[in-house]
């Protein structure tokens, strides 16, 4: 109950800087869509910060640490300092100029001035929003999971299908709402308060977490030696050849095991009872009799599968294609698409996950050990236990691949997709003077190589951390959902006030993000298509204020039910959208800074986005493939590459906008 | 100094494409892998070369030229 009434607080005081912060609305619509341009440094870095910096600052950081190894620094987080502050200085400080000048909030407006083109406000309209759509569910979603695992057992008797917690629907409902309150009073000032406050939460509580596990791991040196004796790998972007030797014998056994199980299902092996009490009896793991009671019988079919492969010839009795299927059905995947034709071809991680049924057979594998999460000490477990219990015996061995270079190397064009966002366009037109840009661009990469480095060493260490008090167990089962892995090492490290305070930072980190989204999609709402095609004198600012804030709450609302109807993949459909972002770079940094651009040419490279976008989301199975690489590198390059080279090619050959437009955004 | 901070950028482009620490897995004071210490001094670098930016190579003027105001023409 500790964590639920920590967040409770936490959420609290949220809503009463809200409201404080609405005090301060000056009551025009420049106030509630700008802040009326007057925000100064610190709160312009804070909230640059806190809405760039998403859930996946912390937890995804720790996450992808845990599954990747460090590389994921050098890839996501130093890439991000250098190139983001470029944004900032490049695009930021002279968009924010220009906004000042002519008086725009969104970028369609600029863009429609700069290419004397309607159109090209409308055909940018609607990918703006949609990249930015599943952005936000995800942080909807991702809201309503954190609250649910952190406050497993809060309740006696109800919500049992949900551990006992705060059900995801009700967590999701309360943060959306929480967000929608301040940003509904506050505009965007109250958001940059927010986004002030919250940015400051979470940076502190990354560090302290930090410090706290590596106390309760023995210390930074004796956590990291663990990682260098267990899974050297992980410190590195290569793979060493002892893990490779370990991990093709790991590999070997649970194909076996995968084999055998199938041909018990389809009745075409059966031991009898003797071959399998020596198949027991030859298992030293079994015969140490030191496994819990629940990991007996899986340990039992992989006895039973060592002895078929040495007794019955185990691996004659299947086709090649029966092997793929008997690999599909033991890691609980579908046959989504043909079969290869040889055994060599055949990638399980290419086929779908049956995430419709895997977990109700764990759970019916484990249903009577399924209680309150109070009853621990019964030897009760909670379902999501029980789906982590499975899995680890059940799924195959996890990945052990080197980081691609190309890909790495490629990878750093990603973070210019911040360059196109446009919740962060409208943050930059906050500012109060430009000068006031200079402290979110010397700070940024400080500020995120504050909050990644502990989060990637802390990541880093739960692939080879011990439970305090059963050094012979891991801390961190095999299969563990990667971006719950900072919240269960805390839980399991720490006190319960500590959990409710890191996951107060995470929700911190996603609505900090999520107000700023909110804010825009209305904002572009109201300016680009109601005042846009009303006429600029037909709504009073009152009005206009009223139509922003009638915008957020339907946005809000339509987000909200989205995150309801379990969008498949969307948290792979996240991160395509930054890879579309990053390919509409060039467009604003030649709106800003080419004279020769023009509307055809911005058409070209808004189609050439497009449309690389979906052959290349089509090539990679709709997002199912997670290596999809193009010619080895990130897909990203490749788009970037088509948006310029489109955009060039057309505008050389078009006519350029007048000159009175010329001259009124490249001044002599 | 007007190009210092740029010419800092460039050098830490280049300089992130890393591939001599690619397999090497030592700990630097027993407990910072020297990949990841690597980077984590390409993030702090970072944040001088666009000291040495702002401080060397600012568009001053744009501080004075904001007064003018107005609707946008379209």
């Amino acid at each position: 109950m500790t964590p639920l009434i920590v967040i409770c607080c936490y959420l609290a005081l949220l809503l009463l800087l809200g409201l404080f912060s609405s005090r301060l609305f000056r009551g025009t619509s420049a106030d509630y869509l700008l802040a009326s341009h007057s925000i100064g440094p610190f709160l312009l870095l804070m909230s640059i910060f806190g809405t760039t910096m998403t859930a996946f600052a912390l937890v995804g950081s720790s996450g992808e640490a845990y599954a990747e190894g460090i590389g994921v620094y050098g890839m996501l987080a130093s890439s991000s300092g250098i190139v983001h502050s470029l944004c900032f200085f490049v695009v930021g400080v002279k968009a924010w100029s220009l906004g000042r000048k002519y008086g725009y909030t969104t970028q369609s407006q600029l863009f429609r001035d700069r290419l004397e083109s309607d159109g090209i406000g409308l055909l940018l309209f609607p990918i703006l929003v949609g990249l930015v759509v599943p952005y936000l569910l995800i942080g909807v979603i991702a809201s309503g999971t954190v609250i649910n695992s952190v406050t497993e057992g809060a309740f006696t008797d109800m919500f049992a299908q949900y551990d006992y917690g705060v059900p995801p629907w009700i967590g999701s409902l309360v943060v959306s709402a929480v967000v929608l309150v301040y940003v509904f009073f506050g505009g965007m000032r109250g958001t940059a308060w927010a986004n002030t406050f919250q940015t400051i939460i979470f940076m502190i509580l990354g560090v302290v977490t930090f410090f706290l596990i590596s106390d309760r791991l023995g210390g930074v040196q004796a956590a990291s030696e663990a990682v260098l004796k267990k899974h050297p790998s992980k410190l590195m972007r290569d793979v060493s050849p002892d893990e490779r030797k370990a991990h093709a014998v790991e590999t070997e056994r649970w194909k076996n095991v995968a084999n055998y199980n199938w041909l018990v299902e389809q009745k075409k092996i059966s031991l009898s009872d003797e071959q399998k009490q020596a198949a027991h009896a030859a298992d030293p793991v079994l015969v140490a009799k030191k496994l819990p009671p629940w990991a007996v019988g899986f340990e039992q079919r992989r006895a039973e599968a060592a002895y078929a492969v040495e007794h019955e010839d185990l691996k004659a009795k299947l086709s090649d294609e029966e092997k793929m299927r008997a690999m599909l059905a033991q890691d609980d995947r579908l046959e989504s698409k043909p079969l290869p034709a040889s055994l060599d071809d055949f990638h399980l991680i290419e086929f779908e996950r049956d995430d419709d049924s895997w977990e109700a057979r764990a759970r019916e594998y484990f249903k009577a050990s399924i209680g309150h999460p109070s009853q621990a000490e019964q030897g009760k477990i909670t379902r999501k236990q029980a789906h982590g219990r499975y899995r680890a015996m059940r799924w195959a061995p996890e990945k052990l691949e080197p980081m691609p270079k190309l890909q790495f190397f490629t990878y750093l064009l990603v973070p210019l997709s911040v360059g196109m966002f446009p919740h962060l366009f409208q943050h930059w037109l906050t500012a109060r003077k430009a000068s006031n840009f200079k402290l979110a661009v010397v700070a940024h990469p400080l500020f995120i190589m504050i909050v990644w480095a502990p989060c990637v060493l802390v990541g880093v260490w739960a692939t080879s951390a011990m439970m305090p008090d059963n050094p012979r167990a891991s801390l961190v089962p095999p299969h563990f959902p990667p971006n719950a892995v900072l919240a269960y090492m805390v839980k399991q490290l720490t006190s319960e006030w500590l959990t409710g305070l890191l996951i107060a930072g995470v929700l911190a980190a996603i609505m900090s993000s999520l107000d700023s989204q909110f804010l825009c999609i209305g904002t572009m709402f109201t300016t680009d298509v109601v005042v846009r095609y009303a006429g600029p004198n037909r709504f009073s600012d009152k009005q206009k204020i009223f139509l922003a804030r009638s915008f957020i709450v339907a946005i809000v609302a339509i987000t909200y039910l989205l995150s309801l109807l379990d969008v498949p993949r969307v948290f792979t459909l996240g991160v395509w959208c930054f890879s579309g972002f990053a390919a509409l770079f060039p467009l604003i940094v030649a709106a800003l800074y080419w004279r020769r651009l023009t509307a055809p040419g911005a058409y070209a490279a808004v189609l050439a986005t497009v449309a690389t976008w979906i052959y290349f989301f089509a090539e990679s199975d709709y997002g199912r493939n997670p290596n999809f690489a193009v010619w080895g590198m990130q897909p990203v390059a490749p788009m970037v590459l088509a948006s310029l080279g489109a955009m060039v090619l057309v505008s050389l050959v078009t006519r350029p906008p007048s000159e009175a437009t010329l001259q009124k955004f490249f001044p002599k | 100094m007007k190009y210092a901070g740029w010419i800092l950028i460039v050098l830490l482009l280049i300089l992130h494409q890393d591939v001599w620490y690619w397999d090497d897995p030592t700990l630097v004071f027993g407990f910072v892998p020297i990949g990841l210490l690597y980077h984590v001094g390409i993030s702090f670098f970072a944040g001088m070369a666009w000291l040495l930016v702002v401080r060397f190579d600012w568009p001053e003027r744009l501080d004075q030229d904001e007064t003018s105001g107005g609707g946008p023409t379209q």
